[in-house]
C-alpha cells in the first residue's frame, strides 16, 4: 500500500492553505481514507492549532525528520476523527531545517501507513514550498478570486510543473486542481469580484472546487475544528463537495453556497475537442 | 474582442472592475509565462544553434550570442552569429559529414 501525496498550495499567503488542509483532510478521513496531515510551514507552525491538537504535541515532523524521534511518537491522532491523523511541526527550528533526505524518509515511511498524505505548504516559492511539492502526486492550488492570488497561482502552477520529484523522473506530470475559496457570488453578480470561469480561463486548471467567503470558517478554527466537520454549513459542505469531486463521485457542476441561496455556476462552455469526442 | 484587437489597440475598456482585473491577469501572465520558460530554453537555444552553424561554417562557439529582448507590447529574439573572415563556404555533403558527431 502506498499512499497518495496531496500538496495545498498557492504562492501568495494567507488564501486558505492550512484550512483547507484541515478541512480537505477531515472530510477524506470522515469517508473512511487513513489520512495523514503534515505541515511543511516550519517556523510558522498553525496546523496544529487550526486541528485543536495544539496541546498535544511533545515531537513533532522535524524531530523525525532529523532522526531524534521515531514517527509514532509524533504522530497525533485525532479524538473525533477516527482516521486522521497530524505531523505537527516545530515554531523553534530554522525555516530551512527541513532537509530533503530527512522529507524522504519520513515521506517513505507515511506512505506505508496510509491512504492519503496531505502536504500543507507555507505561501511563497522558497525551500519550504519545494520540500512540500517535492513528493506531490496532486496538487491542489488555494486561490482568492483576487488578482495578486490568481497571479501567483499561475507561478505556482508553473513551479509544480517543473520542480516536482514527478517532473524530475520523467512520470505522469502532478495533477493540478485548483480551489477557489472565499468566494463571494454576490460581488460577482455586481461585476466586482471575477466569476469562476474568467478564473478557469486565466489559469486553465481544473477546477476542484469553491469554498464561498463563510463565518463558519472562523467559528471553525476558533473552536480548532476543521471547517468540514460540521457538513451542515456552507464552507463545510464546499469541502466535502471538493473531495467528492477529488475522488471522482461527482461530476455534475460546482455549487456555490451563498449564504442566502444556492447558485449553480454555469460551467465553461465544453471545447471543441471535447464536444467532437463527447467527453462528460 | 478578437485577437487583431489587441494588436491595433482597440479594445473597449472594460464595464466593471473585475472585468479589468481580468484582462490585466490576462496581459501580465502572458509575459510571465514567456519569461519563465525564457530561463530555461535561452541556454539550449544557444548550443544548439552553435551546433547547427556549425556544421556549415566554421565559427568561434563564443562568437553566436542569442537574447531575448521584452518589451511592453512585443518580444523580440535577437540571435547573432559573427563569421570568421574568409571561411570558404564548405559543399553540402563535407558539412553534413563534418557536424556529425564522432560516433
Ligand atoms: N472560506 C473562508 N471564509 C472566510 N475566511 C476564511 C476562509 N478561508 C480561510 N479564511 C480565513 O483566512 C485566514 C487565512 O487562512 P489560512 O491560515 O488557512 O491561510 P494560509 O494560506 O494557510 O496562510 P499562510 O500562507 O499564512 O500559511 C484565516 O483567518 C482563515 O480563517
Ligand atoms: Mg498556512
Amino acid at each position: 500500500m502506498s499512499a497518495t501525496v496531496i500538496t495545498i498550495t498557492s504562492g501568495k499567503g494567507g488564501v486558505g492553505k492550512t484550512t483547507t488542509t484541515a478541512a480537505f483532510g477531515a472530510a477524506l478521513a470522515l469517508r473512511g481514507k487513513r489520512v495523514c496531515v503534515v505541515d511543511f510551514d516550519v517556523g510558522l507552525r498553525n496546523l496544529d492549532l487550526v486541528l485543536g491538537i495544539e496541546k498535544r504535541v511533545v515531537y513533532d515532523f522535524l524531530h523525525v525528520a532529523n532522526g531524534q524521534a521515531k514517527l509514532q511518537q509524533a504522530l497525533i491522532r485525532d479524538k473525533r476523527i477516527d482516521k486522521l491523523h497530524v505531523l505537527a511541526t516545530s515554531q523553534t527550528h530554522e525555516k530551512d531545517a527541513l532537509t530533503p533526505e530527512g522529507v524522504n524518509r519520513v515521506m517513505a515511511e507515511l506512505k506505508e501507513e496510509f491512504d492519503y498524505i496531505l502536504c500543507d505548504s507555507p505561501a511563497g516559492i522558497e525551500h519550504g514550498a519545494i520540500m512540500a511539492l517535492y513528493h506531490a502526486d496532486h496538487a491542489i492550488v488555494v486561490c482568492n478570486p483576487e488578482v495578486s492570488s490568481i497571479r501567483d497561482a499561475d507561478r505556482i502552477l508553473g513551479f509544480i510543473a517543473a520542480r516536482s520529484k514527478r517532473a524530475e523522473t520523467g512520470m505522469e506530470p502532478v495533477q493540478e486542481h485548483l480551489l477557489v475559496t472565499r468566494f463571494d457570488p454576490d460581488r460577482v453578480k455586481t461585476g466586482e469580484m471575477l466569476p469562476l470561469n474568467d478564473i478557469q480561463d486565466i489559469l486553465s486548471a481544473e477546477l476542484l472546487g469553491v469554498v464561498p467567503e463563510s463565518k463558519a470558517v472562523l467559528r471553525a478554527s476558533n473552536a480548532g475544528m476543521p471547517a468540514s466537520l460540521d457538513s451542515g454549513t456552507d464552507a463545510g459542505r464546499a469541502y466535502h463537495d471538493a473531495v467528492a469531486r477529488f475522488l471522482g463521485e461527482v461530476r455534475d457542476p460546482i455549487r456555490v453556497a451563498a449564504p442566502r441561496a444556492t447558485v449553480t455556476v454555469q460551467e465553461e462552455p465544453r471545447g471543441f475537442l471535447r464536444r467532437l469526442f463527447g467527453f462528460a | 474582442m478578437s485577437w487583431l484587437d489587441v494588436f491595433r489597440g482597440n479594445r473597449k475598456p472594460p464595464a466593471t472592475t473585475a472585468g479589468a482585473a481580468k484582462e490585466r491577469l490576462q496581459i501580465v501572465l502572458a509575459h510571465e509565462r514567456i519569461n519563465r520558460s525564457g530561463d530555461d530554453f535561452l541556454p539550449r537555444l544557444q548550443r544548439e544553434l552553435i551546433q547547427v552553424v556549425a556544421r556549415y561554417v566554421a565559427i568561434d562557439p563564443k562568437a553566436v550570442n542569442v537574447s531575448l529582448d521584452r518589451g511592453g507590447d512585443m518580444s523580440t529574439l535577437a540571435i547573432e552569429v559573427e563569421l570568421p573572415p574568409a571561411a570558404p563556404p564548405p559543399t553540402g555533403r563535407d558539412a553534413a559529414a563534418a557536424g556529425r558527431p564522432a560516433v
